[in-house]
């Protein structure tokens, strides 16, 4: 499904241009945006040392079995297949606090690590029901303090920058509620195909 | 407020104390631990560089061709005819797409309609609330080297459109 989503959106972009005019725009765009995406992975690796050179000593003081053993019950209802005491729960725990906290540089890295651990857990290249469920998390986002945000408001002016942080909870809250019953449909709905 | 976003400052600096004052009273060899973790880090972001270019020049096409564009203006009028207010359809279609577009048309949104409109008030909230979903699935699933992803993308972009409903029904009703 990417594959066709991937592909049908260059080929509609260049399709578009031809008729439109706009090809300049896009030769442009083309090595613009390879640069711009390069510099953006490149960017992370600072980020993504740190972290992980972080959580590993996190890991192995202990502190992820800690943070796992106290929010379990929890987590196991909404990763119903990973086992007891995993590593991947401390990694998925601490992506939902930074997330929570809009630490977005934080969150990617732990993010990412607890990808890797529920891929050591399903052995596969294909995405398990537990990863889904984690994107599905993310995507739906989990921030109840949009830093960015309220940053903007106040460069603008406004006589209340935060008073949106009431409405993002609630929009947030059902979203993310919403992502995790949708996640369900679509896997109840996939083991019955089988 | 003043508390939240203190909790936010403080939050990194104090867990990465607590993480090296626990370590070092287990005996962990801290320095030598945080190097090989970060070896992970330096790795995977080399393993993402590909998928990233990949999609930021597929997104880049679209966006520069004018094709997006067009699309919004194509299904406008239906969404003004469901209750959407006009202002916000773009940002509303690219906040899944791409993180520095949406990121760009909302400051342009506040900037032009002030903080403390509608608009403005929309556009701050559908910001906060929904995440992009195409940027997570590509640096999540491609540093991990996942291949076939299911029905990911399809939770991950309806979840979008639950979060865009909500945050436009939520700020009409509170702010309206």
């Amino acid at each position: 499904m990417v594959n066709v989503i991937w592909a049908l959106m260059a080929v509609i972009g260049i399709v578009y241009a031809m008729f439109n005019g706009t090809m300049d725009e896009v030769n442009e765009a083309l090595f613009d945006s390879a640069e711009e995406a390069v510099t953006l992975s490149i960017g992370l690796i600072s980020i993504l040392v740190f972290w992980l050179g972080i959580m590993k000593v996190a890991e192995e003081a202990g502190i992820l079995a800690f943070l796992s053993k106290l929010f379990r019950p929890l987590i196991i209802r909404i990763f119903p297949d990973i086992p007891n005491d995993h590593p991947a729960i401390g990694y998925i725990l601490s992506n939902i606090t930074a997330n929570l906290f809009g630490l977005g540089n934080a969150a990617t890295p732990m993010g990412i690590k607890a990808m890797e651990e529920m891929k050591k857990l399903s052995g596969s290249d294909e995405a398990s029901r537990s990863m889904i469920t984690f994107l599905a998390l993310n995507t739906s986002s989990l921030t109840i303090i949009p830093t960015m945000v309220i940053s903007i408001r106040m460069q603008n002016g406004s006589a209340s920058p935060t008073e949106i942080v009431g409405t993002t909870i609630i929009a947030t809250f059902i979203s993310t509620v919403s992502a995790l019953v949708i996640d369900r449909v679509f896997y109840y709905r996939s083991i019955r195909r089988k | 407020m003043g508390i939240i976003t203190t909790i936010s400052t403080w939050l990194i600096p104090c867990f990465i104390a607590i993480v090296l004052i626990v370590s070092t009273w287990k005996r962990v060899p801290a320095y030598e631990t945080f190097v090989e973790g970060g070896k992970d880090g330096v790795r995977m972001a080399f393993s993402l560089l590909p998928f990233l270019v990949g999609m930021i020049v597929a997104i880049s096409i679209l966006r520069s061709s004018g094709a997006l564009e067009a699309f919004i203006q194509l299904i406008s009028p239906f969404l003004v005819k469901i209750g959407v207010p006009p202002d916000i359809i773009p940002l509303a279609l690219v906040r899944p797409i791409s993180g520095t577009a949406a990121l760009g048309m909302t400051t342009e949104l506040i900037s032009t309609h002030g903080p403390d409109s509608l608009v403005g008030r929309l556009a701050s909230t559908m910001q906060g609330s929904t995440d992009t979903t195409l940027y997570i699935l590509t640096v999540y699933f491609g540093a991990v080297g996942i291949r076939k992803m299911h029905y990911a993308l399809k939770v991950g972009l309806l979840a979008d459109l639950v979060g865009i409903i909500a945050s436009i029904v939520v700020v009409t009703l509170l702010f309206g």
